[in-house]
């Protein structure tokens, strides 16, 4: 018996990486998803983002665990379409019981360089779409007798300041300040709502030029590889690991999801390797 | 097959409560025990403590799933006795992986006669203790090196001062439940080059006979302030010793292998209030 038989869950940026590990790993616990990704570009990102192709595939591996799920081609940022996609999601799979707040992009500059671009996009898509997230579940949640558990993604750069990423760290902090607000007004109704904080995790958002570089300042732009990288990795955490896999973000999602942990709320819980103590 | 096949764990204050809850559930995990407590009272305690029948009970409960255990008396205050329980457990299961640091009082409502004596009394037990109970076998888990889990658990009052009375016994475990922290946080940077992670667990009232007693019962009714301390931001008064271990059972498991120097409320949200 998995450990969210019969329930549903909401996931946004599902279509690979982090988004797509936690509809598999819950699935493998008996749950149906709802999944979103933008499966789209946003100009401001300096790697290649998701595709249909992708989100087809986060289903196909739901699917191959004999588990439901309806994915939609949809923008957090877009209050109106994540709602009907969640309304459609719930429509199909009769409730909700579960909420992963989970997509975020990434982008590097020190402060003075950002333009408002860069900055906009940043708190539209992880900030922003966190807020429209939680908004667009919280009526089917409500709903729903037996309560929920809403799981908001930071990061260790929403507990502590990175260099280079004023915009990542400042969505990052906002997350926190929701995730409290939102445990507060929706305990009432038995809804949990916790973040998680993870270190690296080896994912498309991290894998690529554009984080090489950021991690690795002593060296000409374009020229670090990914083992230069992991070795500034490596030196973010306690222990003597280079990254996270996106699974034991996944773990930690379920264990907050499921009734193992209905007494806990309002928490931040770093899967960091211990990289925020350091 | 269970999350924790073949590891062995070091449980204190494991005859009652939250210990027992533990050694079951990571028993049912597949874990075998080395189980301690003290058995005795402490002067400063108005309410009963556990008892060697409490223990016996932990015992029969952990070999009814099929796992062993090693049960004996010692004290969390006494570092060589507790050393030598620790030891012989180890002799009869093997070494240990897995260390939580359970053991604890709460003087709340108990009389003061002498403030002195019940300031040092938590701090013995509830911080000392902890040391005492991670030093010794810290050093085996290095020298083994094949990584290891420890759990202290803080509680509500190791990251609020919420409700505080001003008595010793409170100011007491408020200071020894933050020193714990300290103290986690400390080991995680000492031994994580080693694979060994640690974390705490900060319980809100939970249902055991620490709590759920006379002295402490006329102590709420009594003092309306003390309602502060356990009032939770969910609408449920007191939390099960199981939703405790489940938490441990998670951070010590394979699920929770990359978790370290983390401060874990299980609390209905006492906290987030």
């Amino acid at each position: 018996m998995g450990m969210l038989e019969g329930k549903v869950a909401f996931i946004t940026g599902a279509a690979r990486g982090q988004g797509r590990s936690h509809a598999v790993r819950m699935a493998q616990e008996g749950a149906d998803i709802i999944a979103i990704d933008l499966c789209g570009q946003i100009d401001t990102v300096p790697y290649p983002m998701a595709t249909p192709e992708d989100l087809a595939e986060t289903v196909r591996q739901v699917e191959a665990l004999d588990r439901r799920i309806v994915a939609t081609q949809a923008d957090v940022r877009d209050g109106a379409a994540l709602r009907a996609a969640v309304d459609d999601g719930v429509a199909q799979l009769g409730k909700l019981d579960i909420v992963s707040a989970n997509a975020g992009i990434a982008s590097y500059g020190p402060v003075e360089e950002l333009t408002d671009e860069v900055w906009d996009d940043m708190l539209a898509t992880n900030l922003s779409g966190v807020f429209k997230t939680a908004r667009a579940a919280i009526p089917h949640l409500k709903a729903n007798p037996d309560g929920g558990a809403l799981i908001l993604t930071s990061s260790t750069a929403g507990i502590m300041g990175i260099a280079n990423a004023g915009h990542y760290v400042a969505a990052k902090h906002g997350v926190v300040g929701l995730m409290k607000v939102l445990a507060l007004e929706l305990a009432p109704h038995m809804i949990r709502v916790n973040s998680v904080h993870p270190t690296t995790v080896n994912t498309d958002m991290i894998a690529n030029q554009g984080t090489y570089d950021l991690f690795r300042p002593d060296m000409a732009a374009g020229t670090a590889t990914a083992d230069d990288a992991q070795q500034a990795f490596l030196s973010l955490n306690l222990l003597p690991i280079r990254w996270v896999d996106p699974v034991d973000i996944s773990n930690a999602v379920v264990w907050l999801a499921s009734d193992m942990a209905r007494y806990v709320t309002g928490v931040q819980l770093p899967v960091d390797a211990g990289s925020v103590i350091k | 097959m269970g999350k924790l096949e073949g590891k062995v764990a070091f449980i204190t204050g494991a005859a009652r409560g939250q210990g027992r809850s533990h050694a079951i559930r990571l028993a049912e995990e597949g874990a075998d025990i080395i189980a301690i407590d003290l058995l005795e009272q402490v002067s400063t305690i108005d309410y009963p403590m556990s008892t060697q029948a409490d223990l016996d009970e932990t015992v029969a409960a952990v070999e009814a799933l099929d796992r062993r255990i090693v049960a004996s008396k010692a004290d969390v205050r006494d570092i060589e006795a507790l050393t030598a329980a620790y030891r012989a457990g180890v002799a009869e299961l093997g070494p240990v992986d897995i260390v939580l640091a359970n053991a604890g009082i709460a003087q709340l409502g108990s009389a003061e006669p002498d403030p002195v004596v019940s300031f040092n009394d938590v701090i013995d037990i509830n911080l000392r203790g902890v040391w005492n109970t991670v030093w010794p076998v810290a050093q085996d888990m290095i020298e083994r090196g094949e990584g290891g889990a420890i759990v202290l658990t803080s509680s509500t009052q190791g990251l609020t001062g919420r409700g505080s009375d001003g008595s010793a016994g409170a100011l007491g475990y408020a200071a020894a439940k933050h020193g714990v922290v300290g103290l986690m946080r400390s080991f995680a940077n000492w031994l994580s080059p080693h694979n060994i992670r640690v974390n705490t667990v900060h319980p809100t009232g939970v249902e055991t006979p620490m709590v759920m007693n006379e002295v402490i019962g006329k102590y709420i009714q009594d003092n309306p302030g003390a309602a502060a301390m356990v009032a939770n931001l969910m609408p449920v008064d007191l939390v099960q010793p199981r939703d405790i271990s489940n938490a441990i059972a998670f951070l010590v498991s394979d699920e929770g292998r990359y978790i370290t120097g983390v401060t874990l409320p299980v609390d209905a949200g006492f906290t987030a209030k």
